[in-house]
């Protein structure tokens, strides 16, 4: 598809066959007051060495030399030129959703490979094509609970993402769900006794996530013993796919939502990224958005299509599975090669560094006076700690060495103050640790 | 195929069979023919409420996914479990083997105000007029 304008000529051969004169006659309907009859108050026309010059100057207000210890839902982790030039191939990076399964078998087979690692990885027996990200993931995990069951109370853990939490409130404000939190335990995992005490058979979705919002691993298998024992579907959000490379799958899950920025997105100003949506055969029909089959063509040929499209948007209107049928093809595929790429073993081994440097990095927080470990349960890359004064102050503190801080939990999480969530990944080398460490001390010891 | 005579039907192309109070409900060839080939179809537990002129469940075709509106209100009974498994013997046998649900009706009488066999081939003779028009 070309993106060019029209040419004036076109224009008037276009505006004689409708039979209208100008632009002004087609538009005549359009009310007086609501027509703009300036011109857009944009700069230029620039030439092109205008152009590079004005990309240049913005890109040069870009921040270099520092290094982040904020997670949060979005992680920097290596990705490989590779990706982008696959992924910046024109084939790919201006098609339209492959409806048209002869013009299409390059990107559906890349969805279809999508789908199968996103399967394999999570636990489940099924993919979807991709959701916006994470957040919307889990909401419609949600709904799609919401559907199998008939029932309309969800039970979601405080200790998920407080952004995937305000866009299910969101989608729960106006459609009859009604969401409720469970607490954490004082290790920082979800409260067995508490969830037990909330579940009746009323109950759609226990929703957790794991490592949560505290970085903590959660066990799965109580959680969802007690889940099912209530009829109520077990939903298990992940915001850090690279846990998978070394932690077990959620394959006691119904439904497993997962934000897919770890898999060779950038974290960029928080987007585009990928959202993930698996669960079990039998419910694949109450699964939102589309998905890539394989199947074979009338010469018996392996071949692949867009299947169960019958139940989206553009066929069923209202009545569709969702209203989300726009998935992220294109940061999708980016993921698909990234993995392709890494590998199982691959995977494994930027999980463990992420790990160890992890740990590594806690171990030498932990020296400075006054800052200590906030929840003893296992964690992955991030973990929480409590410093003796505002997280805010000491980050402000940090930018100033060019290091960007940990997340500040007291700002979503008012009986968290004080209490700072770092992440460490297999892209933070040894001395960024230290310098982390030596600045925070200083940070500390500067007179309040 | 032929409708069954002692069957009444709706013009949403549903079809409904009395006996004492308790009926059987399905689709009718009309329909199935209309659908394609049926790969999956989506009925209510036992103990549902269905409503008259609401919709009860879908059929999924390999062309769209259609709503089965209820001919009578009631409460369901049973629903034809071999149907999950085998969702192509509506396509087969829409009248027979390929019932969706068994309904106790809040009221049977209601059921005689639908059109009997030969009212509903008029309906859908003059429908295929319409089309073909």
């Amino acid at each position: 598809m070309r993106y060019l304008p029209k040419s004036p000529a076109e224009r008037q051969e276009m505006l004689a066959a409708i039979g209208a004169k100008s632009i002004d006659e087609l538009f005549s309907s359009i009310p007086e007051r609501f027509r703009l009859r300036e011109a857009l108050k944009i700069p230029g026309p620039y030439s092109e060495t205008e152009v590079i010059q004005y990309f240049k100057d913005r890109a040069a207000e870009n921040s270099v030399g520092y290094t982040s210890f904020l997670g949060a839902g979005v992680y920097n982790h290596l990705r490989s030129v590779v990706t982008d030039a696959i992924i910046q191939r024109g084939e790919f990076l201006t098609s339209y959703t492959p409806y048209q399964a002869e013009i299409s078998q390059g990107t559906l087979q890349a969805i279809f490979e999508f789908q199968t690692l996103m399967s394999q990885l999570t636990g489940q027996e099924v993919a979807n094509a991709s959701m916006y990200d994470g957040s919307t993931a889990m909401t419609e995990a949600v709904l799609m609970a919401e559907r199998l069951t008939s029932r309309q109370r969800v039970l979601v853990a405080r200790s998920v993402h407080p952004e995937y939490r305000d866009v299910l409130k969101t989608y729960a404000k106006n459609s009859g769900l009604h969401v409720e939190e469970i607490p954490f335990a004082t290790n920082g995992t979800v409260d067995l006794q508490k969830l037990k005490g909330a579940l009746k058979d009323d109950v759609a979705a226990v929703v957790v996530q794991s490592p949560n919002f505290f970085g903590v691993i959660e066990s799965y298998a109580p959680l969802a013993e007690a889940a099912h024992a209530s009829g109520a579907m077990f939903v298990v959000a992940i915001t850090e796919g690279v846990t998978l490379g070394l932690l077990r799958p959620p394959s006691e899950a119904d439904i497993v939502a997962m934000e897919g920025q770890s898999f060779g997105l950038a974290p960029s100003y928080g987007g585009p990224f990928a959202g993930v949506i698996a669960s079990r055969d039998k419910y694949v029909r109450q699964m939102p958005g589309r998905l890539a089959g394989q199947t074979t063509d009338s010469e018996g040929r392996r071949g692949f299509v867009l299947t169960l499209a019958t139940r989206e948007q553009h066929i069923r209107r209202e009545k569709a599975t969702s209203n989300i049928c726009t998935n992220q093809a294109l940061c999708a595929l980016a993921a698909t090669v990234h993995l392709t790429l890494l590998g199982k073993e691959g995977l494994r081994e930027m999980a463990e560094q992420n790990l160890s440097k992890a740990h590594f990095a806690l171990s030498e927080l932990l020296k400075i006076p006054g800052v200590k470990r906030t929840f003893d349960a296992p964690f992955f890359n991030e973990f929480t700690i409590e410093l003796p004064r505002s997280v805010k102050i000491v980050n402000s503190q940090l930018m100033h060495e060019k290091i960007v801080g940990p997340f500040a939990l007291g700002t979503p999480y008012p009986e968290l103050t004080k209490r700072a969530l770092v992440c460490v990944t297999e892209t933070t080398t040894r001395a960024e640790i230290e310098r982390f460490a030596g600045a925070l001390k200083g940070a500390l010891e500067q007179p309040v | 195929m032929a409708y069954p005579k002692t069957y009444r039907y709706t013009k949403d192309h549903e079809w409904i069979d009395v006996k004492g109070d308790v009926a059987t409900i399905g689709i009718t060839d009309h329909a199935q023919h209309e659908l394609g080939d049926v790969v999956f179809v989506e009925l209510p537990k036992p103990g549902a409420k269905i409503e008259a002129g609401k919709s009860f469940g879908t059929v999924e075709s390999v062309k769209a996914v259609s709503e089965i509106y209820a001919p009578a209100s009631g409460e369901v009974t049973e629903a034809n479990g071999d149907l999950h498994n085998t969702p192509e013997k509506i396509n087969s046998d829409p009248h027979g083997a390929a019932w969706l649900i068994k309904v106790r009706l809040a009221n049977a009488a209601a059921v005689s105000s639908l059109m009997d066999a030969a009212a509903y081939e008029a309906y859908i003779a003059e429908k295929g007029k319409e089309t073909s028009a």
